[in-house]
Order: structure tokens, then C-alpha cells, then sequence
């Protein structure tokens, strides 16, 4: 493109244009590999401690990594966009819970730990899939429920799981994960791994007994584990003031130290996870707590309207987006023109586009699979 | 790390050498014990870790199969009409059979890092019926894990800690208790290999004692088989006799899938003698108490007892009963059992269990 801009007279307003094109396409691919300039941003609010010093506002990021940051998050946002359209077609069916709106979590969390800690959560889990590795076309074919699907279409929507990147699902009862998240952090001690797990749940899961019984035992034996409460304030269509009679999320671990953070700040997250991580390999058990929020009901049959108003959904919109907050961030440190990042988004809708159609190709599963993996190795098959 | 389990070659002592740290049990010629290969994860690490692993395959005694180089759990040790089993080729040595499963769970955690215990009470006071005892003083209080009294979330955390690779055996104190860890059990434990496409599996092995004790009260006298039959996914087993205790207590901890091994409040006192050398009972084998002609009586655990005092009675009237301990609950040993039907054409179920909700009524109907 630089050559044929140079062949142009030097006046042709199209030379003009095309090299003004070429200087911000420039501008932005050096700018997305540009891992060396740092840039000091500073969270949106400071953090709330509970029984422990907490980290600095202040961090450290790299333009590599706000453009990272963007397009994760703009893959994920529009994965789950596809996702709801998909099932309003009727493409994927039964439960379909979309984490639109709580992309920084999964975002932030990704970017503060190696693929060797474990990450498990319940079923709000494709974009934690994605972010944990998982490509878009076993996704899409898992939620459509085919064969190439991550796991193998049998799971559905609330069974993801990627065990080479150390991620650990995807459960449908709530609560549930908390016990096994605690039993995977035992094996990372047993195993002297100097790694740690990452448990989420959310607000509504947050009043189950086996989250207070894991805490015990983790706290009793300094488990490296890292609860992280993904408070989007509604437990389905339940407001959490309606169902916890203190939504401090972050002190209900009591001996347990906590952090609230913001989660719709990928900084943030991602400062607050780095923290916990370094904490747990020490000190045992931590609580984050996510202030988030998501843009679509508990799932797709929940219109999620009923219990919350329009207006506060776009209220958390304008003021909160996390995608939207990192837009702000690189044009403010002009790293790319709003027109540039348009592009992008235009280019990851192509992406996700292509992802369906592929994944729409890929056939069911073979009726023999009703009766695989039920046992390993079994005789009487 | 899983995809390294079967076909690493990790750096240890070759099969030759490995076999002479255990004494084998030769029963067809064509057999010999092997050992499940190691993950290199936890081998490689700070090595102080000794793994031994040989290339050996199992064949089932009586399905005989072609040997490969993986590991079948379903090794069989004995003839299954050798209901003399525990004399062996050698005299052996005599135990009860808590004392049975304590020597099968010791072996298991000597032979496999990755062996660790969860319960209440099995660590520092040596478990409530003394499974466990000394345990804890051997391999530590890592691997034999005194847990507070949460059902729900130990299950669930021995089941997170089999997804890692870990094996551990979690013991209810009562296996009425483990009531409260149902979730766990019936979808992690039970499910989770086939929802992860099989991505993950969970070697993990619960039990606990259970059954009609003496004045125990009703819910401490539960028996949960009816429960569990329907639950995908979980193997049952149960032992009646201190040889098959700790020989399905070896098996279930070495098969992959995860094993529920019922054992029962009244039986941890029987006296028996069994062989000195190593060996493992089929997880899903049945046992031929005593072969017969007029009828087929199929029992397990306690009601063996009952049942081979009421043979006798039947045996002096002139009949000729055949007694089958089917020991493995889920899946049944239809070859066996079928067998014997095909013989005899008669049909008579003995078990302890409520009068509603009886394990065979699921059983029978599932099997049919």
C-alpha cells in the first residue's frame, strides 16, 4: 500500500487519503505490538478492603495490552450478541446464560494469571472460554450442541471445559463449583504447583452453605484458592438486597480476608486478581468481589426487564461499559482513532460471522455418543 | 497433562525391575500386575518423587482378552468359583476385615502418590470404625485429611482434587451422611465425564459403612444402593468378606471411574485369612458363593450371612441352592448372574434394604 501510494501524483487527493489511511493503519498495527511504552492508568474507584492492605490504584499497562484488552472484550461481546440471535433462531436451545456486560472480568482475570492456574465457574462460562483459549467455532458449535464442540456436544451451554488451559468449567447447579474449586486448589498444594484457583460465583450463589463450608476448610488449610463473587446484583430475577441480608460479598468471608473491586474496570480486575493471586500462595483463601453488572436477563428466557427498569440498563451502559471505558482510554493516549477501532469491531463481527457459519456446518453428534464417556473403560458397553 | 497419563515414557525403573518389588499372581499364565503409568506432572516435580511403572496388561479371568500395553482395572486374581478364596497358594496371614481394608487402602497409598484420604475423624483419631488407623502418622496429615463435619463441600473438594489427577478416597462416616453430598455425587462425580466430553475423569473412590447396625437408629441405618443406581456415570461396589473388601478397595482406587465401595457397620469385625501377596478382586465381577442346581439366590454384603445359614437349612431338606454375591452393584455382573438364571430358572433376591426403594427394584427393571 505504501508503494502505490507513492506512485500517485503528489496532489491526487487520492494519494492524500490513502496515505492518511496508511499513516493510522500503521499507527495502529505498530501501536497493537507495542509491549515496550508503558502507560500509568488509574482505576476507577479505589479498592475496599477487608482484613487486608489493599493494592494500589495506580497500574502499570502496555498499548499491546489496551488493544488487547479491546479486542478480547469486543470478541466476547459480540459472541454472545451471535449467541442471542442464534437462539432466537432457534440454533441453540435450552439454557443459554450470556455475560454481556461482565466482560472485564473474564478479561482482567486472564491477563493477571497463567494458563497453569485453574479457573472454574458455573454457567456463565463461554466468555470464560474464550478467554481461557477456547476458539469461537467449538463455542458456537457446543452452544448448537455439534459434534466439534468443546465438549464434544454433550455438555451445552453450561458444560465448557478446556483442560489443557486448566479450565475446569462449567456446572449447572450453583454453589456446586465452590467445593470443587476448593478440591482443585488441594491438588495444586498437594502437587506444590505455585499455582492457585480461581472459584466464581455469583451473588445468588453466594448464600449457599457449601461456599461458607469451602471457605472453612480452605482458610483451615491455607488452600491457594481465590473466591471471586461476580455480583451482578441480580440472583436471576432476585435483587440481591432481596435475598442476602448483607451483600457485602467481600465480608462475608469473615476471618477471610476480601476486596471489592470494580468489575466493569478491566484495570481494576486485573490489579485486584494479581493481588490475590501473590495473597493466596501465601496466606490461603481470599474474596474478590465483582461489582458488575450484565445487559441481558439471567438467560434467555428472562426477558430481564421485570425486576430491574430499561433505564437502569442504560444507565449501566453509559456510565459502566467496559468496552466503552477502554475505548475512552486508548483514544485518550491516542493509540488509535475512534474510526480505527470501528474497524476492528467491524472486522471481529466478520469474525464471529464466519465462526457461526462454520460451526453451522458441523454436523450433530452421532447417536452412539449418547452412551460414550459414561464410564471409562467399561466391560459392558 | 492427562494426554500424558497413558503414553509418556517416564524416565523410572522398567518393568523388569518394578516386578520384583511386588510379588504377582500367576492364575492363567498369561497375567500379571501391572501398574497404571504415573503422570509426568507430579512425577517431575522436586524429584523426591519415586515412580515405578511397568508395561503390563490385564486379562479378565474369566472373559479372557488379548493383552495390551494400557491398564485394564478389571483384573481378576481367582477362579470365580473359588469361594474358598482367601487359602490361596500360600497360608497367608488372618485379619478382620476393617484390618483387610486398612492393609488394601496402606498398599494403594505405598504404591500411588496421588493416594490421599478425606473424612472426618480418619486422620489423628484413625477413623470412626479404625480404617484408617496409623495412617496418618504414616503419610501425613496432607494425605490423610481430617476434615470438619461438611459433607457436601469435602466430597465436592475430593472431587475437584481427582480433576486434577489427584485419588483420593473420601470416606463418609456413616454412608448415611454422605445423603448431604448427593449433589456432588450425582452431578460431578457422576456426570462430569461425559458434560466434559470426556475430558476429565474422576478417580475418586467414596465409602463409608453403612446398613442395619445394632440399635443404631433409623438414620444411621440407611442404605443409600437404591439412591445411587440411577446416578450415571458412578461404579457401586460392595464387600462382604475381609478378601473382597481389600481387594475391590485396591480395584476401586485404581479404576478410573469413580467407585462408591459400600462396606457395612456389622461386618468390620470378621476374622478371615487371606494371602500374603498382592492381588485385586474384579470391580465388576460377581462371586460364587456356592454353586448349586435348584435355584439361584443373588445377596450381597450382610445378607450373604443370612443367606449361606439358610443354604444350610435348604441343604438338609434336599435342595441344592446357588448362592451368588453379586459384589458389584453398578454395573451388575450379568455374565455371571445371567448364567446361573439360564441353570436354574429360579430367581431369589435377598437384601437388606427399606421396604420401599429396594436396589433391585431400579436394578432389575434397568437390566432387564
Amino acid at each position: 500500500m505504501a508503494m502505490a501510494a507513492h506512485r500517485l501524483p503528489s496532489s491526487s487527493p487520492l494519494r492524500s487519503s490513502l496515505s492518511r489511511i496508511l499513516r493510522f493503519s500503521r499507527l495502529f498495527s505498530s501501536q497493537s505490538s507495542d509491549d515496550q511504552t508503558v502507560l500509568t492508568v488509574e482505576t476507577s474507584v479505589p479498592f475496599t478492603a477487608h482484613k487486608c492492605d489493599p493494592p494500589p490504584r495506580t497500574i502499570d499497562t502496555t498499548p499491546k495490552e489496551l488493544l488487547g484488552f479491546f479486542r478480547e472484550m469486543s470478541v466476547m461481546r459480540r459472541m454472545e450478541i451471535a449467541a442471542d440471535t442464534l437462539y432466537k433462531a432457534k440454533l441453540i436451545r435450552g439454557f443459554c446464560h450470556l455475560y454481556d456486560g461482565q466482560e472485564a472480568v473474564a478479561v482482567g482475570m486472564e491477563a493477571a494469571i497463567t494458563r497453569r492456574d485453574a479457573i472454574i465457574t458455573a454457567y456463565r462460562d463461554h466468555c470464560i472460554y474464550l478467554a481461557r483459549g477456547g476458539d469461537l467455532v467449538s463455542a458456537l458449535a457446543e452452544l448448537m450442541g455439534r459434534r466439534a464442540g468443546c465438549s464434544k456436544g454433550k455438555g451445552g451451554s453450561m458444560h465448557f471445559y478446556k483442560k489443557d488451559a486448566q479450565f475446569y468449567g462449567g456446572h449447572g447447579i450453583v454453589g456446586a463449583q465452590i467445593p470443587l474449586g476448593c478440591g482443585i486448589a488441594f491438588g495444586q498444594k498437594y502437587s506444590k504447583d505455585e499455582t492457585a484457583t480461581f472459584t466464581l460465583y455469583g451473588d445468588g450463589a453466594a448464600n449457599q452453605g457449601q461456599l461458607f463450608e469451602a471457605l472453612n476448610m480452605a482458610a483451615l488449610w491455607d488452600l491457594p484458592v481465590i473466591l471471586v463473587c461476580e455480583n451482578n446484583h441480580y440472583g436471576m430475577g432476585t435483587a440481591e438486597w432481596r435475598a442476602s441480608k448483607s451483600p457485602a460479598y467481600y465480608k462475608r468471608g469473615d476471618y477471610v480476608p476480601g476486596l471489592k473491586v470494580n468489575g466493569m474496570d478491566v484495570f481494576a480486575v486485573k490489579q485486584a486478581c494479581s493481588f490475590a493471586k501473590e495473597h493466596a500462595l501465601k496466606n490461603g483463601p481470599i474474596i474478590l468481589e465483582m461489582d458488575t453488572y450484565r445487559y441481558h436477563g439471567h438467560s434467555m428466557s428472562d426477558p430481564g426487564s421485570t425486576y430491574r427498569t430499561r433505564d437502569e440498563i442504560t444507565g449501566v451502559r453509559q456510565e459502566r461499559d467496559p468496552i466503552e471505558r477502554i475505548r475512552k482510554l486508548i483514544l485518550s493516549h491516542e493509540l488509535a482513532t475512534s474510526s480505527e477501532l470501528k474497524d476492528v469491531e467491524k472486522q471481529i463481527r466478520k469474525e464471529v460471522d464466519d465462526a457461526i457459519a462454520q460451526a453451522k456446518e458441523i454436523p450433530m453428534p452421532d447417536p452412539s455418543e449418547l452412551f460414550t464417556n459414561v464410564y471409562v473403560k467399561v466391560i459392558w458397553a | 497433562m492427562a494426554a500424558a497419563m497413558h503414553t509418556a515414557t517416564l524416565p523410572f525403573f522398567s518393568s523388569s525391575s518394578s516386578s520384583s518389588a511386588y510379588k504377582t499372581i500367576n492364575v492363567s499364565g498369561r497375567l500379571r500386575l501391572g501398574l497404571a503409568p504415573l503422570p509426568g506432572s507430579l512425577a517431575g516435580r522436586k524429584g523426591s518423587i519415586f515412580v515405578i511403572r511397568s508395561e503390563a496388561g490385564f486379562a479378565s479371568g474369566s472373559n479372557a482378552r488379548a493383552r495390551s500395553s494400557k491398564l485394564i482395572t478389571n483384573a481378576v486374581a481367582t477362579k470365580p468359583d473359588a469361594s474358598a478364596s482367601s487359602t490361596g497358594s500360600k497360608p497367608g496371614h488372618e485379619l478382620l476385615l476393617f484390618e483387610a481394608l486398612r492393609e488394601g487402602l496402606d498398599e494403594e497409598m505405598a504404591r500411588d502418590p496421588r493416594v490421599c484420604v478425606m473424612g472426618e475423624d480418619v486422620g489423628h483419631y484413625g477413623g470412626s470404625y479404625k480404617v484408617t488407623k496409623g495412617l496418618a502418622t504414616k503419610y501425613g496429615d496432607l494425605r490423610v485429611l481430617d476434615t470438619p463435619i461438611a459433607e457436601n463441600s469435602f466430597t465436592g473438594m475430593g472431587i475437584g482434587a481427582a480433576m486434577t489427577g489427584l485419588r483420593p478416597v473420601i470416606e463418609g462416616m456413616n454412608m448415611g451422611f454422605l445423603l448431604l453430598a448427593f449433589n456432588q455425587i450425582s452431578n460431578n462425580c457422576g456426570m462430569l465425564h461425559y458434560t466434559s466430553g470426556g475430558q476429565f475423569t474422576i478417580p475418586v473412590v467414596i465409602r463409608g459403612p453403612g446398613g442395619v447396625g445394632r440399635q443404631l437408629g433409623a438414620e444411621h441405618s440407611q442404605r443409600l444402593e437404591s439412591y445411587f443406581q440411577s446416578i450415571p456415570g458412578l461404579q457401586m461396589v460392595a464387600c462382604s468378606t475381609a478378601y473382597n473388601a481389600k481387594g475391590l478397595m485396591k480395584a476401586a482406587i485404581r479404576s478410573e471411574n469413580p467407585v462408591v465401595l459400600f462396606e457395612h457397620v456389622l461386618l468390620y469385625n470378621l476374622k478371615e485369612r487371606i494371602p500374603d501377596e498382592e492381588y485385586i478382586c474384579c470391580l465388576e465381577e460377581a462371586e460364587m458363593v456356592r454353586p448349586g442346581e435348584h435355584v439361584t439366590i443373588l445377596t450381597y454384603s450382610r445378607m450373604r450371612y443370612h443367606v449361606m445359614q439358610a443354604a444350610k437349612t435348604l441343604v438338609n431338606k434336599g435342595y441344592d441352592p446357588e448362592v451368588i454375591d453379586i459384589r458389584s452393584l453398578k454395573p451388575f455382573d450379568l455374565y455371571t448372574i445371567g448364567k446361573s438364571i439360564k441353570k436354574t430358572h429360579r430367581v431369589l433376591i435377598v437384601e437388606e434394604c427399606m421396604r420401599t426403594g429396594w436396589h433391585w427394584g431400579q436394578s432389575t427393571s434397568s437390566n432387564h
